[in-house]
């Protein structure tokens, strides 16, 4: 346990004196808040409207703005995830530091929880700026809090999966980038099996439903935790840390 | 403390350690001696647990490598052929990293520390990035990390690659001032500094030992092959015939296109010094001598002199030697 300390307060340490940290918290913030002030702005002008022509059922803080933002920010992780997760190893294993982690005294689990658990630090502050966006909706409105937390638990879900698989790609190659294209791609790919389900009703289109990362956020969003929403992201996460680890360990017999 | 036995590893095709056994007891200094690609880092890595044997089995202060990876580690200190370092920390603060993942509790990490600080001279770098500083320094930061632990055993490869004069003779005297408790294994490729520091030395080359031995021992063996590099002015037959009759030559052999005039590699009997004898025979054959001087043996000379030795001992040998002994001749 304190090894999986020492190890993630050393990658956070690394987070931010590399500018990375700061990169991904600032591009994280600046398109949270224009979507934030966009989907606002719609709600805020809809609102008059409706009340200028006095019709239409009153309209939903949690479901115009809170939920879109919701779903919005699980498309911003796609993008950053990969900045986060891919000088994990690959910079370990560039510079040779990973001689030094791999003849010390820690369980390679140790070291792939350490490295996750920082890199999840990282997303949650990322998940942070846009609660502090957010909370702009408690003072000044009437929005409800309970969808929202189920939203943030749905969100740090999806990012922890998104992570596992963006640190077990950073395991393969020694070069920051290749592991970041990688990951990049991968993501892409299980986005888009979100839009090829929504094509075709047949089991392909289930499968890929099933399979697509991004499907899953959906019953978040709107407030309800479904058992196989959370079950699909715990096993990608279980998932990504198990092949990480037996990456780890083919790295030394292989070379 | 250290028994590799019958260790041999593969990569993919590459045979880079090939069958090799050895010991070292407790407080002992042992010197990995070879050229390049001779599978002392190899060797090693196969040591501290980052590569596992292709066969064989390794035993560190008694806990196999394979077997029991953690008690190994946790008494084992590791200075990589380069040194592990992460540009963006501190020297100290990488330092105090190290002590932590290796395992120094919590109340004595500050005094390790800078104790390490001290005895590997990094007062004045202590704050200094580690990506900021010069090779020489770095490799005391990879020392200073190696023994943070206080490990049993030190396993240094090429300790003292790239620092100045000063600080290799330092460098040297805090190795051999650890010889006392720790048992420590460094690798060179320098005779001397092997000489220097290690009380047993082994010889690897291309994977395979050549020679277990002491310093001395080793030496010894080798001085009574000492070369003797020799130029004079005059007729190359005629100086050659004056120089083999000198008492304690064995072999006169023409030294590479003479510009004009002869030059001679003359290989001396064991343990003789002839050099007054040479130099009279040659001004007294009337011929200005030009140039005079022993031919210190090169790494390669000591391999394939200690190769070409074993099979003048064992005739019947297997293939691999064989080969060595044409590339001699
Ligand atoms: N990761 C690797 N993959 C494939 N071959 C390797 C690898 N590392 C080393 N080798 C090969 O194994 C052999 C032994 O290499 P090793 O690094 O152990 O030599 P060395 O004695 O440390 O040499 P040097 O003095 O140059 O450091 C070499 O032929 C080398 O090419
Ligand atoms: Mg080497």
């Amino acid at each position: 346990m304190r090894n999986i300390l020492t190890i993630a307060r050393k990658e956070l340490k690394t987070y931010f004196t590399s500018p990375i940290a700061y990169i991904v918290l600032a591009i994280g913030g600046v398109i949270f808040g224009f979507f934030f002030y966009s989907a606002l702005a719609f709600f805020v002008q809809r609102g008059m409207e409706m009340e200028m022509y006095g019709r239409g059922t009153p309209m939903n803080v949690n479901e115009y703005v809170v939920r879109p933002l919701l779903l919005n920010l699980s498309v911003i992780s796609l993008f950053l995830v990969p900045m986060i997760t891919m000088r994990l190893y690959a910079e370990e294993k560039r510079s040779g530091t990973i001689e030094l982690l791999l003849t010390s005294p820690v369980r390679d689990l140790e070291l792939v929880l350490g490295k996750l658990l920082a890199a999840f630090l990282l997303f949650g502050g990322l998940l942070l700026v846009a609660l502090i966006n957010l909370s702009l909706l408690f003072f000044f409105g009437n929005a409800d809090w309970k969808p929202l937390l189920a939203g943030l638990l749905g969100l740090a879900l999806l990012g922890t999966a998104f992570l596992s698989l963006g640190m077990l790609l950073s395991t393969f190659t020694s070069n920051q980038i290749v592991a970041g294209s990688l990951t990049f791609g991968l993501f892409l790919m299980l986005w888009v099996a979100d839009w090829v389900s929504s094509y075709s009703g047949t089991t392909v289109g289930q499968v890929a439903s099933y399979i697509s990362v991004t499907t899953h956020i959906e019953n978040f969003a709107k407030g309800v935790i479904d058992l196989r929403d959370v079950v699909y992201y715990l096993s990608v996460i279980f998932l990504g840390v198990f092949l990480t680890h037996r990456s780890l360990e083919s790295l030394r017999w292989r070379s | 403390m250290i028994q590799v036995e019958g260790l041999s590893k593969r990569y993919g095709r590459t045979l880079a350690v090939d069958n090799i056994t050895f010991g070292a007891g407790r407080g002992e200094i042992l010197g990995f001696l070879g050229p390049n690609g001779a599978g002392k880092t190899t060797t090693m890595r196969v040591l501290t647990c980052f590569l596992p044997p292709t066969s064989g089995t390794a035993r560190v202060a008694g806990y196999d490598v394979l077997a029991q990876p953690l008690e190994v580690k946790r008494r084992t200190g590791y200075l990589p052929e380069l040194p592990p370092l992460y540009p963006e920390m501190r020297v100290a603060e990488y330092l105090a990293f190290v002590g932590r993942i290796k395992g120094v509790v919590k109340q004595k990490l500050a005094a390790r520390v800078s104790d390490v600080i001290e005895k590997c001279a990094l007062k004045e770098v202590r704050t200094t990035l580690l990506g900021r500083l010069s090779r020489g320094y770095r490799q005391r930061v990879g020392l200073a990390q190696a023994i943070i632990h206080e490990p049993q055993i030190l396993v240094l490869d090429e300790p003292t690659a790239g620092l100045d004069p000063k600080q290799i003779i330092e460098t040297r005297g805090l190795i051999k001032g650890l010889g006392g408790d720790h048992t420590i294994i460094l690798s060179s490729h320098i005779l001397s500094e092997v000489q220097a520091t290690c009380q047993r030395v082994i010889i690897i080359n291309a994977g395979r030992l050549v020679a277990v031995d002491t310093p001395e021992n080793l030496t010894a063996r080798l001085q009574g092959h000492a070369t003797v590099y020799l130029q004079a002015e005059g007729p190359a037959e005629q100086v050659r015939e004056k120089l083999e009759r000198v008492a304690g030559v064995v072999a006169v052999k023409p030294h590479g296109p003479p510009d004009g005039r002869p030059a001679f590699e003359i290989e001396v009997a064991k343990g003789r010094d002839v050099r007054a004898e040479l130099a009279r025979a040659v001004v007294h054959g009337g011929w200005p001598l030009l140039e005079l001087r022993t031919m210190g043996l090169s790494l390669e000379e000591i391999f394939l002199q200690l190769t070409r030795e074993e099979q003048e001992a064992s005739p019947v040998e297997d293939a691999p030697k064989g080969k060595q002994k044409e590339a001699v001749q």
